[in-house]
């Protein structure tokens, strides 16, 4: 893994620049209430729609509030949103495709059809239909980016293990009858683990996009608590009086989104060339 | 045939999912449709017209039966059939995605082109810099610049609304952003790949000019992944019609969707996500006949 890293830093400048920018984006994010002399919810309605200015770096929104500080409490939320589904939606779907690769049979079926099942939908839609079913908020937001994406994830663990199940030493471990729980857990997965970094990475970007687009729509996370997304949301309303409100978060939306990018073809290159984007 | 009795079978899983999915939403519909003051006897009989009272599966079953025939019951927020409002839609998210692709495909197409002839040089980075910038611009970024660009400081073209043809233009460059980006870099890796391979160099032995070999020789190489890539895109431009579409008002199957959202309209959330994923399957197994059609290596069946 750090031969890889260091790979991907010699061959590729610019995925170190991304890391070096997702980094201070979360330490931003950690450290928004001492970065900023305003509160999250400060209303200053004196100063409503006031463009950007040396007091309000990016000016302030419809209700005076300052908008680089919704912003930066807004990341909290955004970049949650990228990484915690992506996270559990890699631990479901490494493990229910695992499985399925490893027992085959009706086992690999049935985890394989509610994979297709999922897949099938535009995920825009499908996003909706589960938030609808849900209710909006935070939460339910994790949820349905989880039940959106683990079967992409489960579908490239399969083919992994359908891959690893013929090596050598996979077969050396049966034969001195190793339980299939130990094989899966001590020589498949990890094995797997390199192309799940990677999936990661460029999964976490969609992620982000999914909620700032439901957010967007108003079905995702809703006000007070700010998101990305939800302030393009408000901001829309005064695009030509004031937009600021809406292409500062949409600007921070890509440059998140942008340095995932960038990172996860980086590391995909020197890691795993064979995921060459689909 | 046996893509097809899959694809059939993905089908009507997905109903089943999408109608289990949208029965368990707290609440008896019908209620909620009311609001508070309705009385109790009003509900329970439009409970019954609407067959809600029945068991889940023979509710499925009868859905499943109506939506055979193009029968998608009537929207409980506008009052009209779903088949008929989804119809109109129809035409107009067609048009959009139609447009949205080809601007994708021009544009991306040609940057990849020239990236990939001229590899690492300056176009190159260029183009490639700015097709990840592509890919990784929300839609309705890309849309609220346009708006505000041609529409409200240049004047160009209209905000919002459809009007006539030029009323599209603006949304088909916004849906079809992220797909340039992604088409760029496609035909650009395949591209640079194919000019390596040996039959390339045959060509130029042969004395044919650098033009012919591409043109001839290259492209057709480069035509195979893009087949399999359109239809993936598919998926994509659906998914970005709903929000191209509500920016610029244009009454499509996504803002259809998102009008059913808001009204709590669940025969019409239904219709309009059976009927975009079943474009979806459907497509998916267009591009992959396609596909045989096209590489003569894959008509024999090959196993996993």
């Amino acid at each position: 893994m750090k031969d890889a890293l260091r790979r991907m830093i010699r061959a590729n400048k610019l995925s170190l620049v991304s890391l070096i920018v997702i980094f201070l984006l979360i330490l931003f994010s950690i450290l928004a209430p001492w970065l900023t002399p305003y509160g999250e919810a400060d209303m200053d309605l004196m100063h409503r729609l006031s463009p950007p200015s040396a007091e309000h770096l990016l000016g302030t929104d419809e209700a005076g509030r300052d908008v680089l500080t919704r912003l930066l409490y807004g990341s909290r939320v955004s970049l949650m949103v990228g990484i915690v589904p992506t996270l559990l939606s890699m631990v479901i779907g490494a493990v229910l495709g695992v499985t399925a690769g490893y027992l085959g049979g009706a086992v690999d079926s049935i985890i394989m059809r509610l994979a297709d099942i999922v897949l099938a939908f535009p995920s825009m839609l499908l996003a909706m239909v589960i938030m609808y079913t849900l209710g909006d908020g935070l939460f339910n937001v994790f949820l349905t980016l989880t039940l959106m994406n683990w079967g992409t994830v489960a579908r490239i663990a399969r083919a992994e293990t359908l891959k690893l199940k013929t090596i050598d030493y996979v077969e050396a471990a049966r034969s001195i009858g190793m339980s299939k729980g130990r094989i899966i857990m001590r020589h498949i997965l990890p094995n797997c683990i390199p192309t799940l970094i990677v999936l990661f990475t460029l999964n976490v970007p969609s992620a982000i996009l999914t909620e700032s687009a439901l957010s967007f729509l108003g079905l995702g996370i809703q006000p007070p608590s700010a998101s990305w997304g939800l302030m393009v949301n408000t901001g829309r309303q005064y695009l030509f009086n004031a937009p600021w409100l809406s292409f500062a978060p949409s600007g921070a939306i890509m440059l998140a989104v942008l340095s995932f990018n960038f990172l996860g073809d980086g590391l995909r290159d020197a890691i795993d060339p064979r995921l060459r984007r689909r | 045939m046996k893509r097809l009795l899959q694809a059939v079978l993905v089908l009507l899983l997905v109903s089943l999912a999408l109608f289990v999915m949208l029965r368990i939403v707290p609440g008896n519909p019908v209620a909620v449709l009311m609001g508070e003051h309705a009385n109790e006897a009003t509900i329970e009989r439009l409970t019954a017209e609407l067959g809600l009272d029945q068991p889940i599966h023979v509710q499925f079953f009868r859905y499943l039966g109506g939506a055979i025939r193009g029968d998608f019951g009537t929207s409980y927020s506008l009052g009209k059939p779903v088949s008929q409002l989804m119809g109109a839609a129809f035409v107009n998210t067609l048009l959009l995605a139609l447009a949205a692709a080809l601007f994708a495909w021009i544009v991306g197409g040609l940057c990849g082109l020239l990236a990939a002839i001229r590899k690492n040089s300056i176009p190159d980075r260029l183009f490639m810099g700015f097709s990840l910038l592509g890919i990784s611009m929300p839609v309705f970024m890309v849309a609220m610049i346009l708006q505000y660009v041609f529409g409200y400081w240049l004047h160009w073209l209209p905000i919002s609304g459809v009007s006539d043809w030029r009323s599209f233009i603006l949304p088909a460059i916004a849906l079809g952003w992220n797909s340039a980006g992604s088409i760029a870099r496609l035909v650009r890796s395949t591209l640079a790949d194919t000019l390596e391979d040996d039959y390339i160099d045959t060509a130029r032995a042969k004395g044919l000019s650098e033009t012919a070999v591409i043109w001839r020789h290259a492209l057709r190489n480069t035509m195979l992944p893009t087949v399999t890539m359109m239809a993936l895109q598919l998926s994509g431009l659906l998914s970005g019609a709903v929000i191209t579409e509500t920016i610029f008002s244009i009454n499509g199957i996504g803002r259809l969707a998102v009008q059913a959202i808001n009204g709590r309209d669940i025969p019409l959330l239904q219709g309009t996500v059976l009927f975009a994923t079943a474009l979806v399957i459907f497509g998916n197994l267009i591009a992959d006949l396609l596909y045989k059609v096209l590489d003569p290596r894959t008509r024999r069946e090959v196993k996993e």
